[in-house]
């Protein structure tokens, strides 16, 4: 009896305990399920946030770049569909195998296989390796025959920059390669659409314009394992193309420069007078930017980077060249401007001016007599423009070059290899190399040699601002959003003010003081062209439509020393590195201005004989061209 | 009366089957299948190797249940230390010969499978204190050598799991130890105390633990101090579970494990599937099911005559309770990572076993609860 009350008191025992346990695990199980509640019911969306995190992973895919066009809508920096080849090395059975029928049929070398070997150890199996970037046509079509016995190949089509003028634009708009570090983390939008493999803007308008042109990622969205390895593709977002960008720039004209400057160095520009547009812009010679796309080889490099004649200058911004006669009507008007000459003044010309016991010669040695300005500039005579310079002093006739934008970038926002030249006063001299101004300096400068260096775009933006009647132009490369017409343009810069559609605020754009000053050298240029003994002449057109009026300059590289004077060499017997820069400024038709353009020869002789000639030639282009451009100008209105 | 009881000895098979707990059947059938069904997802909706052999050895370890409950409880009874004393034997074994995998040594190869002799000790020293307990006057409960006896029958097991080393799993065979003493009668002011000091030598404890264990306690108090490292397998739980929802993400939709952000999510990790692709309802539908289980489980104890049988049937009911409990709490982030399965869903073999010979002690009680021992 006793050991059964013990039981049944032991039974008791274990009971209560049992209760407060169960007590116990009630509670227990409840705080689970608040945890589990808390977890799936309140806190559901952060962690299904975070699952999608983890499955889902972008792919961004290379943005498509916006095609700059010229002025007529043809392409001239577009996009190309190019034959890729990857290799999905996890999809390949025999990779030695693959490698050695991939080199025989892409004629790969050692270094490129070495090279996708070393990639093939850094990547992971699933991520494909790119073995060429753009396959021709035939080899593309080789690939796909023998696409059976090439396990893990992936023939690819994918976008790529062409420039279908090949060398026509280099200078112009650069060109687009694999961008390094540097400029990665310099430019936040490239950083933000960065994928391997794309390109970027390397020079001229294609960096500077590369956040308009650039375009968004397309992307892709995969669920990846952990691992990473894409298992599903899930939607596809497509990117938007860059902007479209139309130039001023008119191509069978800047194709025609080429063409003329064609084994020369030196530069073309053509630029509307009236809008600034700037027609053509064609630096010689030039290079084919489509080498760039995919690495150009070394053998390629060092041919345009050894060429003695620079193809990698872009001479038209960045060469810099003494203006030598180019620079009278400047000269001329600024004296006219300050009173110092009439049109009555004359000089004697004897073909050389002592001064201070020292000669100043001019080009021709007999002399021109008595001269007027008119006959001075017709013939370029030195000694003429000497003594203007000396009356007139290098300080006041530098306040006129400046105005018409000497010294000055012309399109500097757009192009950072632009230079800006330079014309020297007294008080430039005194401060940078520290010596006073010789009067012997003045009238060089006179002349256009010494101190002065200008772009070939200078000139043109010079030269047409004397064709207009001496308005100041605003220079340009873009077509801008609200395009100004040239009548408009025209009219505005006559009643003398010139509507800036930037600022918005009506500019006075008036350079000279007395608009006849401006005629007594636009008639002076006319006569260089036109009349008898005028140094182009020869170059002339006498159809009014086309009839044109210049300046020819030549600007010597090295200073002539006596004995080569009287030698009087023909130009073939002078070393290439020691001719003579051949220039013409010229603008037409006369009646009714439009155009004005600059060109250069580098070591190309006399201005009158190596350069005129061209501009003959192209100003036929550029006015038959007038109608079709004017036509053209309410075109659709594509804006950066 | 006591000549009636005598005579149960004699009950005929079809009379002990009639007595079989069914809704307790029914549950672990139910959670059989389950297993299967989520052990179908984790192979990623096909089915391959832990599909089959969980299915195998369910076919296998489901008759021996019933196999076990048809032993009278008084025959377990009587077998209860010599069982302790074999699954001792076994891990001394197991702690000298045994095999070795990520740096401890648990398993015995037994050719058809690979046996875990620590997990068998969770239900055989449930078996051995309750023959004890069963059998100790109450009166003697508290006194020094009974103490001394107790402690050492749950030291020892201990001893050799914690140097296999298996924190886990030693951890839940010291509470279902445990968990008899307190059944069993021992001065509640004896817990309190062994708590209290507990507490209080905690960080020594800690001190001692080996370097992995105390980056796991770490790793618990903030997950995300390494969260590609130690914290990755407790935040992609969290995810996992947290972004199941209220209905889940559907069967064979389980993101975090069909793409393999889970990990070891057979066995440790199988109720974080689970739930991420049934959701909160579904959750909470297993500890339903489980509750049931140990709910028949504490019934079948409470009418059982025998002393023995009711405290197998307590203990077991809560040991049960408590690894469903550190396996949740592990997943959910409450706990820090002890390797710990979760009953009958977890892949593994061992467990299994324990736990359906566990099953059918507890039916061989049910069968048997008007049965005396002596």
């Amino acid at each position: 009896m006793i050991k059964s009350n013990s039981g049944i008191r032991k039974t008791d025992v274990i009971n209560r305990r049992m209760f407060i346990i169960g007590a116990a695990k009630v509670v227990v199980f409840t705080g689970i399920i608040a945890r589990l509640f808390s977890l799936q019911i309140n806190e559901n969306k952060k962690y299904l946030t975070l699952s999608d995190k983890n499955r889902i992973r972008e792919w961004k895919l290379p943005p498509t770049r916006g095609n700059i066009v010229d002025y007529f809508g043809n392409v001239i920096a577009g996009n190309l569909k190019v034959y890729q080849l990857h290799i999905i090395p996890e999809q390949v059975e025999n990779f030695n195998y693959l490698l050695v029928r991939l080199k025989n049929l892409l004629n790969l070398s050692d270094k490129r296989i070495a090279r996708i070997n070393k990639l093939k150890a850094e990547l992971k199996p699933w991520d494909s390796i790119i073995v060429s970037e753009n396959l021709s046509w035939s080899q593309f079509v080789k690939i796909n025959n023998y696409l059976y016995d090439l396990v893990g190949v992936k023939p690819v089509m994918t976008i790529s920059r062409n420039y279908p003028f090949n060398d026509v634009y280099t200078h112009v708009l650069g060109y687009v390669s694999q961008p390094n570090e540097q400029e990665i983390l310099e430019n936040e939008i490239i950083q933000e659409r960065f994928v391997p493999g794309m390109k970027i803007g390397k020079l001229g308008l294609e960096k500077r314009l590369e956040n308009y042109l650039i375009g968004t990622n397309a992307i892709q969205r995969y669920e990846v394992n952990a691992y990473g390895k894409r298992i599903n593709q899930l939607e596809h977002q497509k990117g938007v193309q860059g902007s479209k960008i139309r130039l001023t720039v008119d191509t069978e004209i800047q194709k025609a420069c080429g063409e003329l400057l064609n084994e020369k160095a030196g530069s073309i520009s053509v630029m509307d007078i009236y809008t600034g547009d700037i027609i053509a812009m064609y630096s010689s010679p030039s290079y084919n930017p489509n080498l760039f796309l995919f690495g150009i080889s070394q053998d390629e490099w060092q041919l345009i980077r050894n060429n003695p004649l620079k193809p990698l200058i872009n001479k038209t911004l960045s060469g810099l060249y003494s203006p030598g006669s180019t620079i009278k009507p400047i000269v001329a008007l600024s004296a006219l401007e300050n009173k110092v000459i009439d049109t009555k003044f004359k000089v004697k010309c004897t073909g050389k001016m002592e001064l201070y016991g020292q000669t100043f010669h001019c080009w021709k040695e007999k002399g021109h007599g008595w001269v007027s300005l008119k006959n001075a500039m017709k013939q370029s005579c030195d000694t003429y423009f000497y003594e203007v310079a000396r009356l007139l002093g290098v300080d006041r006739l530098k306040i006129t070059a400046e105005k018409f934008g000497l010294g000055k970038k012309v399109l500097g926002e757009y192009f950072d290899n632009e230079k800006k030249g330079l014309f020297p006063n007294t008080k430039w001299k005194k401060n940078n190399l520290g010596k006073g101004w010789v009067l012997g300096e003045t009238l060089i400068t006179g002349i256009g040699q010494g101190y002065t260096q200008t772009t070939p775009l200078q000139l043109c933006m010079m030269t047409a601002q004397i064709a207009n009647g001496g308005f100041a132009v605003k220079p340009k490369i873009i077509v801008d959003s609200n395009p100004i017409s040239y009548e408009d343009a025209k009219q505005s810069m006559e009643s003398g003010l010139l509507f800036d559609t930037d600022s918005e605020e009506l500019l006075d754009k008036k350079l000279f003081k007395n608009q006849k000053n401006i005629k007594i050298v636009q008639e002076a240029m006319f006569a260089s062209t036109n009349e008898r003994f005028g140094t182009s002449y020869k170059s002339r057109i006498d159809d009014p439509r086309y009839q044109f009026a210049g300046k020819t300059g030549t600007a010597q590289v090295k200073r002539i020393s006596k004995r080569e004077r009287e030698l009087d060499l023909e130009l073939e017997q002078i070393p290439y590195k020691d001719r003579d820069h051949a220039l013409y400024v010229a603008y037409g038709p006369y009646v009714n201005p439009r155009y004005a353009l600059s060109i250069i020869v580098e070591h190309g002789g006399s201005g009158s004989k190596a350069a005129a000639p061209i501009a003959k030639k192209l100003f036929k282009l550029i006015i038959d061209r007038h109608d079709l451009r004017n036509k053209q100008s309410n075109f659709e209105r594509i804006t950066v | 009366m006591f000549q009636h009881d005598r005579l149960n000895n004699e009950i005929t098979l079809f009379q002990k089957i009639k007595n079989l707990d069914y809704i307790l059947l029914i549950s672990v059938i139910l959670l059989s299948v389950l297993s299967i069904v989520v052990m179908y997802s984790t192979d990623g909706g096909e089915i391959l190797f832990h599909t089959k052999n969980h299915f195998v050895k369910l076919a296998v370890f489901f008759p021996l249940m019933i196999f076990v409950a048809f032993f009278n409880i008084k025959f377990w009874h009587n077998f209860s230390y010599i069982i302790y004393f074999i699954v001792i034997l076994l891990l001394v074994y197991v702690s000298f010969f045994g095999i070795k995998s990520s740096g401890s040594q648990r398993w015995m190869d037994l050719y058809l499978f690979v046996l875990q002799p620590s997990e068998l000790m969770k239900v055989a020293i449930i078996m051995c204190l309750a023959k004890y307990f069963h059998r100790l006057k109450i009166e003697n409960v508290n006194s020094f050598t009974s103490i001394t006896i107790v402690l050492s029958i749950i030291i020892i097991p201990i001893i050799f799991v914690i140097s296999q080393p298996d924190l886990g799993t030693s951890i839940l065979i010291a509470l279902s130890g445990l968990i008899i003493l307190w059944l069993g009668g021992m001065k509640i002011k004896y817990f309190i105390y062994s708590f209290i000091t507990f507490l209080i030598s905690l960080p020594f404890i800690i001190s001692f633990l080996k370097p992995y264990q105390k980056l796991r306690i770490l790793t618990f108090l903030d997950p995300d101090r390494d969260p590609l490292g130690a914290g990755y397998q407790i935040i992609q739980s969290k995810i996992a579970i947290g972004s199941g929802g209220l209905n889940g993400k559907g069967f064979l939709k389980g993101t975090q494990s069909y793409l393999d952000f889970l990990p070891e999510k057979h066995t440790d990790f199988i109720f974080t599937l689970f739930s991420e692709e049934f959701g909160f309802i579904g959750s909470v539908g297993l500890l339903i099911l489980y509750s049931i289980i140990i709910f028949r489980i504490i019934r079948i104890g409470a009418i059982s005559r025998s002393n023995f049988a009711r405290l197998f049937c307590f203990g077991y009911a809560f040991a049960i309770f408590i690894y469903i409990i550190v396996n949740l709490s592990m997943v959910l982030g409450l706990l820090p990572i002890v390797g710990s399965p979760l009953p009958i869903m977890s892949y593994g073999g061992s467990s299994m076993l324990a736990t359906m010979i566990g099953f059918g002690i507890v039916l061989s009680a049910k069968i048997n609860h008007k049965q005396m021992i002596a």
